[in-house]
This record gives C-alpha cells, structure tokens and sequence, in this order.
C-alpha cells in the first residue's frame, strides 16, 4: 500500500465504509514559509509605522520612520518648521529644503566677492549661468523672453549693448533691485500732423534710415527749439539719458517702433509718429526688492551683465 | 506509513554530489589558473599608482567622479562604446574558443568553476576525501556533523564576504572602504553590495554549485551550436573502452591489454572514477552531454587508473567526433582550418585592432560648441552683429590644463571672452563658458562659418578646432 501511493496523493489512512478515505494535501512548503513571513512582516509593520485606531487616535509607530520635519516659508515670509505624516509632497520639501542650502554656498560666495571677481572665475560663472538662467527664466522670461532677447513695443532686449538705464553692474543692478518706469508725454496736443512727420523725419535722419531730409531739417530746428523740446530728455546729439532712460535715437536699436521691419520709408515715418503722438506710459518694470533676495538680485545683474549683453 | 514515505515525490529530485579528489596535469593547470584569477581579482585593488587627480589605487571604477582608472587609462562615459566592444571581443573570444576546443571558459575560467572548485577544496579539506563526505552526510546530524558542515559553510561564507569585499574595492578607494566598512562609515550602496554579494556568492558556490550550470546558465544550452564534428571535446573512446562485449573489472585472466581484447573486452575496468571526479555527476561515457563542463578532470582519472592498470592512457581524452569516428584515427590534433574557427578568430582580430586603435587615438581635449539659439543673433547699436557659443571643455588628462581660446577666418578682436581671461579645466572635470562673437555688418553679411580654436597649454598637445556658424539678419 505504501509502495504504491508514493507517488501519489496521500491519504489520512483513516477508512470508512470500505474505500472512503480522506486526503492530505499539504500546501507546498515555499507558500507556508511565505505565509508565516508575511505574519511576521506584518507585525514588524505595525511596530514601525502608524496601524491601530484607538478610538479617535491610532497608534504612532516608531518617530523618525512615519513623520517627517521640513521647513517652509509662509505667505508672509516667515521660515516654520513643519511636521506632517510622511508624504511625496512633504518629502519633496525636504529634498528641496536640502538643495537650497547646498546652492547656498554658492549664492553666498557670490555675494561676497566683487562684481569683477565673480565674471573672472570660469568656474563660479558656471553657476551663476545656470542659476542664473533659472531666476532669469522665472521671474524676468514674461516680459523680457527666454533668451533675454525681448520684443518690439514691450520690452528692451538685454542681449545687445544697448542700456537704456546703463549696462555696468551698478546700474543693472538699480534697475533689478528698484524697478524702472520710462514716460514720453504725448504730443498730439502740442505739435499739430506736418511737425510730427518733420520729427519723425529727423529721427529717421539721426540713425541713417531713408527719410525725406527736407522735412528732416525743419525736424531739427522743432527737436532743439523750445516747441518741441525733444532735447530736454533726448539730448542735443539724441542720444539719450541714462538717468531718464530716455532712447539713444542715433543708433539701430529700436524698442517702441519696429524700424528694421519696416519695408516703406512710409512705414517708418508713420511707426515714429505713432510714438511722438501717443507718448509712452508703459516703460515699466517692477522693483524686485520685494520679490527677490539680495543674494538672488546680485547673481542676476551678473548673469545679465557677463552671460547677455551688458558691459555698455 | 513512516514520515519518508508520507512526502510526495518531487520529479527530477537532484542527489547531493560530492566529488573525489584526483591528481594530472588538467587538475594542475585548473590550480594554476585558480591561483592566478584569485591572485588578479583579490590583490588587484590593492595595487597602488601614481594619481594626480583621484586615488591612488591602479584599477579603480570612481562612480562617484565618473571615472574609469584602469592603470594609467582613465575611461570617461563618453567611452562607453569601448564596453560595447570589450563585450563583443568576449563574445567573439568565446565563440572563438568553443569552436576550437569546447567549453574551456566553463572549465577553467569561469568564476562559477572557480568558486565552486574553492569550496569544494574546502569542503574536503575540513570533512575529508569523498567517502567521509559521504558518510558524513547520511549520518544523522550530531556534534561532529554540526561541527564539520558548520564550520565549512562558515568558512565558505567567508571566502563569500570577502569576494564581495574586493569586488566592492574596484569601485572606491580600497584601504579607505575597508576601514569605513567595519567603522560603519562605508557608503549605504557599499553595505548592500557586500550584502548582495556575500549572499549570491556563498549560495551559488556553496550551495548551487553545479545547478547554476546545468539549469541557470544559458551557455551550457547554446553550446550544440557551437560546437562542430570536428571540435576538440572531452570525450570518452567508446570502441577502445567498450569493445565487442563491453567493460569488465580486470580480475584474473583479463588483467592485459591482450586477455582482454581475447575475451572481447574494452579497456574501461568499469571503475567509475571519471564519475566520481565529476564536478556535475555525469557519466562520460554516455557521450557529450548538456552538463559537461569540459573540465577535463575525468581525463586524470581514467589516467590514474589506466597506469595504475598498465593499460594506455587516454581512453577519455580531448578528441573529435569525427576523429572517434573515423577509420584511422590519428593522435588528437586542434582542427583549426575550418570556416568557422577562422570567421572567429577574424572578427577577434579586427575588434581588437579597433578597440586599441581607438584608445589610443583619443583625445585628451574634448571640446563641444553649442550656439547660443534664443536669441539666435543680436543686433548691436552700430549696426554689428552679436552671436553667441557655450563651450564645454573636457579635460581627460590627470593634470589641470590651461587652455588658450582663438577663432579662425574672423579678427581676433571679434571674439570677447568677458572678464574670463584664464580658462583652466581641473584633471577630469569639464568646464562650460559663454563667449561673444561681434562683427561689423559688412563681414556678419559674409561669413557663414568661422572656427574657434583650442589651444591647450600642453606643448604636446595638438590644438583642437571646432567649425561653428554665424548668423544674422540678411539684407
């Protein structure tokens, strides 16, 4: 009998009425062991992390393996720490909590060391790029695009060497820091349509576009003559000032007329009449002071001043 | 019904093995190349060298620095092909020899082989030759048996600890892991590669043993395609062995070459020594089979007994099918004129001469431009244009490099490097910067192209140059 079951199923050799026999099938021995491993992981689990509610609580578990401290900033500035159950979301401020303050190291070494010092080290400058290029991309990108490279009528490109506030660090880092606003007054109740095209025409004469120079002349005397009064803010040679970052008119930068797209002479002469009728009130870019840290502020002048077009 | 027989039977159970120790020249060469691969793979981190920038430690895989220090090649993950071709030489190399000579890399070389072989040394060496291990094993377990068993698989687990250990050393500085290791300051992905390891290595040599070759590895399973008619393979004579009325023990009146071959007999005395010797439990001379290592320990054996005996040696030995085969056999010869073998050794050679040629044509400098594309050109107040580079140099050298920046077909005094007058790379990092490009309208209209050039301070070293274009708006 035993011979011949070995290589079957195996009975309990209880018997009754003559062939009715009970089975034994013993679960495979991995899945037992699996089994009691899962039991034994269970109350492992319970130990260490949060498991049983008693009444409105629950058991905490082990500190350390269920909670997790960071430190946050409030809507009003404020530095708390926090702690929370463990989450992705709490767990990533952590992680951030974590990079900041190796990125400080460098934010600090930035701030301490001069404007100069930090453009000559290559290797700082990698930094500054890419920090850079992060605090340029969320705060300044809006206006002034992704490559700094602004747009016609908005906002100035920072790319070229032409500063209307000044390009050297000082002067980058006042407009960051305190924010600009540019107004040319509208001279469409002063001057009447021909000496707004005669101007127009001067203008166009001062950077060497086609322009009619007949008109051009009368646009001269009405630019330095107290009627119009452009040299006030322009200057006498139009080249602008810093100090009122009033346009350089002699050169091929346009920011609020679109001259280089311009096919028509036509075209241009009528683009500048636009601007000396209607004035300019939306020159402005707010202060950053109260958004940026001053750390922040400093590696922006010099990524805008070394890694854009300052130096002007 | 007794315990035994109330189990259910498992197909396929395997039996325990435990292999007899034998003496010959397979068994010596096993030994030498056992003595030489644990020397390389232990020692080896250990050996010290002359860095500048890293460790000093000659076979080094800096993970951390993404370095590669091999002697004095430092391999950068911008060599990462070289791998591709260090993996198809092996390939190559193992097709190469299996056509030739059968399985030699599972013999003698794998590290499956050699571990195993390791503890099985061990095994006999604190339980005694075959028979005691045996008796050992089928005796119920007592102080003795705790004691041997116990202590051989602690020794085992040992040699395991300390495989992961070295094998952990290639990847960190040697001396300074150890110490942080029993210190408790090793890095986390240090203790789990040790961990991992010692496991891995103590099941597969110590317990596994021959079942990773026979039912884990894949080699063994692809072998038959390899192999050909006249591939050299352990093999057992079955015409010589069996003869007309097969095996016999040599009693009396069979004892000579001569009685024997009267009486119609082989020459195989049925001793069963080449199965015992097997470090898979096969039996040669069923012919070639799946589980054969070609370890070639069978081939001592039947030596032994085959002088012991005065009966030839070589009844198993290193032949050929068709040479087994064939009318008129001749002494057992490599067969390497084959389209095969020669196919091989022709890929080996080529990867091998592609694979040094490349290391040795490489580069110190590495030096990659990227225009600055957003804004693609800058128009400047005078009518010039402005274009932007980012370049990104890498210094594979073990010193700092000081490199000097010039372009090509344009003025020297378009280029305007900022404040950055010293571009110095620390030995093996990489160095990115911005550069400005301005030319007058006139020349910006002409030129498409213009090259900057690399300079390193290195009289040795060539200059690299590096073609980029120049934009601007067209009239």
């Amino acid at each position: 009998m035993s011979q011949e079951n070995k290589n079957s199923v195996q009975t309990t050799g209880h018997v009754w009425d003559d062939d009715l026999q009970e089975l034994t099938n013993p679960l495979p021995r991995w899945w037992i062991w699996g089994f009691y491993i899962t039991f034994t992981f269970a109350v492992v689990y319970w130990l260490f992390y949060p498991a049983w509610p008693i009444g409105g609580s629950y058991t905490k578990g082990v500190p350390g393996f269920n909670s997790v401290t960071y430190t946050a900033t409030t809507v009003d500035g404020k530095q708390v720490k926090k702690t929370t159950h463990w989450n992705m979301r709490s767990q990533f401020m952590v992680d951030m909590n974590e990079l900041t303050a190796l990125q400080k190291k460098y934010f600090d070494k930035v701030a301490s060391m001069s404007y100069e010092d930090v453009s000559k080290d290559a290797e700082l400058m990698q930094f500054v790029n890419s920090a850079g290029k992060t605090l340029f991309s969320d705060n300044c990108a809006p206006c002034h695009q992704a490559g700094g490279q602004g747009k016609i009528g908005f906002s100035p490109n920072l790319t070229d060497d032409n500063w209307m506030y000044g390009g050297t660090y000082d002067q980058i880092h006042t407009t960051i820091e305190g924010g600009r606003r540019g107004y040319m007054p509208p001279f469409s109740q002063v001057l009447n349509d021909e000496q707004i095209t005669q101007l127009a025409n001067y203008v166009l004469s001062l950077s060497s576009e086609p322009h009619d120079p007949v008109a051009a002349k009368a646009g001269d005397a009405l630019f330095h003559g107290e009627g119009a009064a452009c040299y006030y803010c322009h200057g006498p040679d139009g080249k602008g000032k810093i100090q009122l970052g009033s346009a350089n008119l002699t050169d091929k930068i346009w920011l609020w007329a679109n001259i280089p797209a311009d096919k028509t002479q036509e075209d241009k002469v009528n683009d500048i009449k636009n601007v000396i009728y209607n004035g300019l009130a939306k020159g402005v870019m707010p202060n950053w002071n109260v958004r940026l840290k001053p750390e922040q502020i400093k590696l922006l002048t010099v990524y805008v001043h070394d890694s854009l077009g300052g130096g002007k | 019904m007794d315990a035994a027989s109330n189990k259910l039977a498992i197909k396929g159970k395997t039996i325990p093995i435990f292999t007899r120790s034998v003496k010959g020249k397979y068994r010596n060469f096993k030994f030498a190349v056992m003595g030489l691969a644990y020397s390389v793979y232990f020692l080896l981190p250990w050996l010290p060298w002359a860095r500048h920038s890293a460790a000093n430690q000659a076979v080094m895989f800096d993970l951390v620095s993404r370095r590669f220090f091999i002697f004095n090649l430092i391999v950068y993950p911008q060599d990462i092909f070289w791998l591709a071709m260090l993996l198809f030489i092996a390939a190559a190399l193992l097709f190469f020899a299996t056509g030739l000579i059968g399985r030699a890399w599972c013999g003698y070389f794998c590290f499956q082989t050699l571990w195993s072989d390791l503890f099985i040394l061990i095994e006999q060496t604190i339980q005694g030759e075959r028979n005691a291990r045996l008796r050992l094993h089928n005796q119920p377990w007592n102080a003795e048996k705790v004691l041997k068993i116990g202590s051989s698989h602690a020794l085992m687990m040992l040699v395991a600890f300390w495989t992961a250990i070295s094998f952990a050393c290639y990847f960190s500085y040697a001396p300074q892991f150890v110490v942080g290791f029993f210190t408790g300051h090793a890095p986390y992905a240090g203790y789990i590669t040790v961990l991992v390891l010692t496991l891995t290595t103590y099941l597969a040599g110590g317990v596994a043993r021959e079942h990773i070759c026979t039912m884990v590895c894949p080699y063994a399973r692809f072998q038959s395609v390899m192999y050909e008619a006249d591939t050299l393979a352990v093999s057992y004579d079955k015409r010589r062995g069996e003869g007309l009325k097969g095996r016999a023990l040599p009693s009396s009146g069979l004892r000579t070459k001569e009685e024997r071959s009267a009486a119609g007999h082989g020459d195989c005395i049925d001793c069963g020594y080449c199965v015992q010797v097997c470090p898979t439990g096969i039996d040669i001379r069923d012919g070639l089979q799946y589980q054969c290592i070609s370890c070639g320990l069978c081939i001592d054996a039947c030596n032994n007994i085959m002088d012991s005996v005065g009966l030839p040696r070589g009844l198993i030995r290193y032949d050929s099918e068709n040479n087994l085969a064939s009318e008129n056999p001749h002494p057992p010869r490599l067969e390497w004129k084959r389209i095969k073998v020669i196919g091989y050794a022709s890929a080996l050679a080529l990867m091998t001469a592609v694979l040094f040629y490349n290391i040795g044509t490489r580069s110190d400098t590495e030096v990659n431009v990227q225009q600055v594309r957003q804004p693609l050109y800058s128009l400047l107040s005078d009518g010039s244009f402005r274009d932007r580079y980012v370049i990104h140099i890498v210094n594979k050298t073990e010193e700092d490099e000081t490199y000097k920046l010039a372009v090509e077909d344009i003025p020297q005094s378009a280029l305007d490097m900022g404040h950055i007058s010293d571009i110095t790379v620390r030995a093996g990092k990489s160095l990115s910067f911005n550069v400005k490009v301005n030319l007058n309208h006139e020349l910006a209209e002409k030129t498409d192209h213009f090259e900057f050039v690399i300079k390193p301070s290195n009289p040795n070293a060539e200059p690299l140059t590096v073609p980029v274009s120049f934009n601007c708006q067209h009239d």
